[in-house]
């Protein structure tokens, strides 16, 4: 849809999974959830946090796809695999930093969230996003998330040397820059400089 | 009799439950094709009422589609929800009325079905009186449907006997809130929540039982609104709370007076509004006197500092919002613990306004609109009483009979099974109902059903209670029928038909009314359709509380649902009650009330060490004779555990994973331990949905509030200890799967 973004907040979540089932509902891949859902340890803590495919600019997932499987189209959304050309191969799967792409056995087939390309090409919202009880995943225009909410979006991600730009942000803390996952990243170890952190 | 047919495994391989996965004709077959039409209705679970699609074809309904311009929830949905259309093309639903026979049932004409119903009520009345026979109704049928049933017990039977589920639900804000703002609704439409500065939950499990609410509490947060919790489990909501108070069950009275007692002390009460518009301001002053909170922390387990803060957070604030639910009401004192929380609203001046108030958080489907109009033992449509000489004036004209001709008021939900299981009552006619999970002290329950002499319902897939009936009439769904209900916030919407009934099944209102005229009664219940019911409904509302006279099916479309009370067609409806400080007594004032501190019926001793408390879990509903059918549902919360922290698992040598029988004064059920920091150290937690050996309802018990008649479901006292080894239901494991659905 023109003019929309789609942002997670993790903070939101509440572990519902409206997500996931509303995506097995999606009509291009009936039955299957593209949604990546978790709670973070249960026994600790009510936490739980539900992705989606973040959309790289520069798809880490299409880059080491043997067979030019996985595209990328001119919204920037990053494509499920195409079904001709998937050889099930599970690259794409051990090489995403986010652990985003599935391999399904039933279709030896890499299938991940392609952000509704059949509902958002058509001006409607993505089903998780729509049905999210929680709008810890929200599809809106940047200027409603700059009016509404307290957290910053953020779409730039370090792992370890490898610095990722994606399409869907994550809502982080007010000051956070970029987010890192390196712990290394935020140790002090001499007056070198390190990856600018938010937190 | 209605006693259980010996093969119960034989009705569970016809009649379930099984697990539905699949969209009429599978996820690959014709379910694939668009759909014929998309019919904007609302989801059948829980009293959010939320907007939804239903993709309708060839009279399936093979899918939803979010309606995003239904503004309360604005497409957003729950896994229920998202699941729900996977009921109409169940294989367990009843497609033929069913007849006991002595090993089963047998499917019957309609004909024979409702003759001998008729028959056997009337044989039963003309023996034992006609108080004999009572009927059960519940709050997920339509307001039309729940209206009938009132009229069908009174003017049809003749029984002063008629209750229904919201017995389990409501009542106990229900009662506080008529007896202290005149009114049984919450006072605020859910767009003044994010206007809140301050929101407080209190006994509310807002995440997984009012889901999409999380949306409207989160929104407040971001403009900077405090979030108070008090839960004994640190539930979904809690997460983002800046202050958890881990209430110990069955004490948030105790926290709440020394609230009160905190905002009086130090002046933060709103002296002008207790003056202009509440009476018995020093009733409640002088009875929370002395709860200071050091007092209040060796009885809550809250520590005296937290009562303090949460006591000025809500004090200070003039848009303070005070939320409750289930977990406030299901006690012994319910009444009194809703009681403090308007109190708490009231002496502050948090009433009436964007961003303040008292909010009963209604669970049920239909809990507002089923308990309007005169399912409720004691009383008549539009919110008025069945003792008021006015009132049965009013409704008897309507119906055209003699006001003498009106029983009075019968027995609650509670009462009446007390009363088969005595032997007073011999014939029970039942919708919406499965008490046999929903009551406490299930064995109790069963015992009960067992002495019925005659037991009909109507159940649309046959559910642990249907399997004790002597009839069983293949009714209908919430998309089978038209109608209205009436959501959270007393927002009147319109439930369209999306579907015809399966097979040789019938519309509810169709054979209650087909039961009517075979009682002889038949020219009180001339309806077609349930418009005509509707305009019945108008006419019998009008004037009361709940005054329905200015809805129409139309407005609400044009609308998106109209607020009662509505008086004229000219009328917009009323969002938000109290806005000029103009209560619902004759008096116009709201009435503060004397709080007084009880324990529990179900004390903890020696014996029974620990708090038990029950509740729900998001992907089920209710009993779950609905979404225990449903896979994905099913898959998120296969079976009910218990919840237990730590330090208590520790002392009883329990790990996570272990088999752990739970014995109360009544009953030991095993489940397996859900080790979690997450609820206090000295309480387990089991969510109710599931009958039998898993039924957390076999441990509770059957103490009821002295004025609202809830049971006490949200405290017992019970034991723990490791078991052997896993209970027979865990190694039967689950039945077969439907329609090759995946495991």
């Amino acid at each position: 849809m023109f003019g929309m973004e789609f942002y997670v907040d993790p903070s939101r979540c509440i572990g519902f999974q409206a997500c996931l089932k509303a995506c097995e509902e999606c009509d291009t891949h009936r039955g299957i959830s593209m949604i990546n859902f978790d709670f973070v340890d249960r026994k600790e803590s009510i936490a739980s946090a539900a992705y989606v495919c973040w959309h790289c600019e520069n798809p880490t997932c299409a880059q080491v796809c043997p067979a030019d499987a996985i595209k990328k189209y001119e919204d920037g959304i990053v494509g499920s695999s195409l079904k001709p050309r998937c050889i099930g191969c599970s690259n794409c799967v051990l090489a995403c930093p986010f652990g985003i792409p599935k391999l399904v056995p039933e279709y030896e087939q890499m299938m991940k969230c392609d952000m509704c390309y059949d509902r958002t090409s058509v001006g409607k919202r993505p089903m998780c996003a729509t049905v999210c009880p929680s709008q810890a995943l929200t599809y809106v225009a940047p200027e409603t998330i700059a009016a509404t909410r307290r957290e910053k979006p953020v779409n730039t991600f370090w792992f370890g040397n490898q610095k990722i730009i994606t399409k869907v942000y994550m809502m982080a803390p007010a000051d956070a820059g970029a987010i890192a996952i390196d712990v290394a990243d935020y140790t002090w170890e001499g007056e070198h400089e390190v990856v600018p952190q938010g937190f | 009799m209605a006693k259980a047919p010996l093969s119960l495994d034989e009705l569970a391989g016809r009649y379930g439950p099984h697990l539905n996965y699949l969209p009429p004709g599978g996820w690959h077959g014709n379910s694939g094709h668009q759909p014929e039409k998309l019919v904007k209705t609302h989801c059948c679970f829980c009293g959010q009422q939320c907007g939804i699609q239903l993709k309708v074809r060839d009279n399936h309904v093979i899918g939803f589609e979010p309606w995003e311009e239904f503004p309360f929830n604005r497409g957003m949905l729950c896994p229920k929800g998202v699941k729900r259309y996977l009921q109409g093309n169940h294989p367990d639903r009843l497609l033929d009325p069913l007849m006991r026979t002595g090993e089963g049932f047998r499917p019957a004409a309609w004909d024979e079905a409702l003759d001998f119903t008729a028959r056997r009520l009337r044989e039963l009345q003309e023996r034992y009186g006609p108080d004999s026979v009572a009927v059960y109704g519940g709050a997920s049928l339509t307001t039309e449907k729940a209206y009938l049933m009132g009229k069908f017990a009174r003017v049809a039977l003749g029984t002063r006997h008629i209750d229904y589920n919201g017995r389990l639900c409501m009542v106990s804000a229900g009662t506080a809130y008529k007896g202290a703002l005149g009114v049984d609704r919450a006072p605020n439409p859910w767009s003044d929540i994010p206007a809140a500065e301050v929101i407080m939950v209190i006994g509310a499990n807002i995440g997984e039982c009012a889901p999409i609410t999380t949306d409207y509490i989160w929104r407040a947060r971001d403009k900077g609104a405090k979030l108070i919790v008090a839960d004994p489990r640190f539930t979904p909501i809690a997460r983002n709370a800046d202050l958890f108070l881990p209430v110990r069950p069955g004490t948030d009275l105790a926290l709440l007076m020394a609230m009160l007692h905190v905002i009086i002390r130090d002046g933060l009460t709103d002296r002008d509004f207790i003056e202009a518009h509440t009476t018995g301001f020093e009733k409640t002053a002088e009875s929370v006197e002395p709860w200071n909170p050091r007092r209040a922390a060796e009885v809550t387990g809250v520590a005296p500092d937290a009562i303090e803060r949460a006591a000025h957070l809500v004090g200070e604030s003039r848009r303070a919002m005070l939320m409750h639910a289930r977990g406030l009401e299901h006690h012994s004192k319910g009444v009194e613990n809703c009681e403090a929380v308007v109190a708490i609203a009231l002496v502050t001046g948090n009433i009436g306004r964007e961003g303040a108030g008292p909010i009963m958080v209604t669970g049920q489907g239909n809990g507002q609109g089923g308990r309007e109009h005169g399912q409720k033992c004691d009383q008549l449509p539009g919110q008025r009483s069945l003792t008021d000489p006015a009132a049965r004036q009013h409704v008897a004209g309507v119906w055209g009979i003699s006001p003498d001709e009106l029983p009075g008021p019968g027995y609650t939900a509670v009462e009446i099974m007390n009363a088969i299981h005595s032997g007073e009552i011999k014939g029970l006619f039942s919708i919406c109902f499965n008490p046999l999970v929903s009551l406490p002290d299930a064995n109790f329950t069963r015992e009960a059903l067992e002495r019925l002499e005659f037991f009909g319902i109507v159940d649309f897939f046959l559910s642990e209670t249907a399997v004790h009936a002597d009839v069983v009439l293949a009714g209908s769904l919430q998309e089978e029928e038209e109608g209205v209900t009436a959501n959270t916030e007393g927002r009147v919407i319109h439930i369209r038909k999306a579907v015809d009934p399966p097979g040789n099944a019938r519309t509810d209102s169709d054979i209650v009314c087909d039961l009517a005229r075979r009682l002889g009664r038949g020219q009180y219940f001339p309806f077609r359709e349930p418009r005509e019911i509707f305009e019945e409904l108008r006419l019998a509302s009008r004037g009361g509380i709940a005054d329905y006279y200015g809805i129409t099916y139309e407005k609400i479309d044009q609308q998106m649902g109209v607020f009662w009370p509505c008086p004229t067609l000219e009328h917009p409806g009323t969002p938000r009650l109290f806005e000029n400080g103009r209560f619902f007594h004759p008096d116009g004032k709201a009435h503060l009330m004397n709080l007084a501190w009880r324990e529990s019926g179900d004390p903890v001793d020696a014996e029974f060490p620990i708090y038990l408390t029950t509740g729900r879990v998001v992907s089920q509903y209710l009993s779950g004779a609905q979404t225990r059918r449903i896979g994905a549902l099913v898959d998120q919360y296969p079976d009910p555990k218990l919840e237990i922290h730590p330090r208590l698992a520790e002392q009883c040598g329990i790990r996570a994973g272990d088999w752990v029988t739970v014995t109360s004064r009544r009953a030991a059920i095993t489940l397996e331990a859900m080790v979690v920091r997450t609820i206090r150290p000295d309480t387990v937690f089991v969510p109710y949905h599931w009958p039998r050996d898993r039924s957390a309802n076999l441990l509770t018990h059957r103490t009821l509030d002295p004025r609202s008649k809830i049971p006490e479901y949200k405290v017992s006292a019970c034991r723990i200890e490791k078991a052997a080894g896993p209970p027979e239901w865990a190694r039967e494991r689950r039945p077969q799967l439907a329609q090759g659905g995946r495991a």
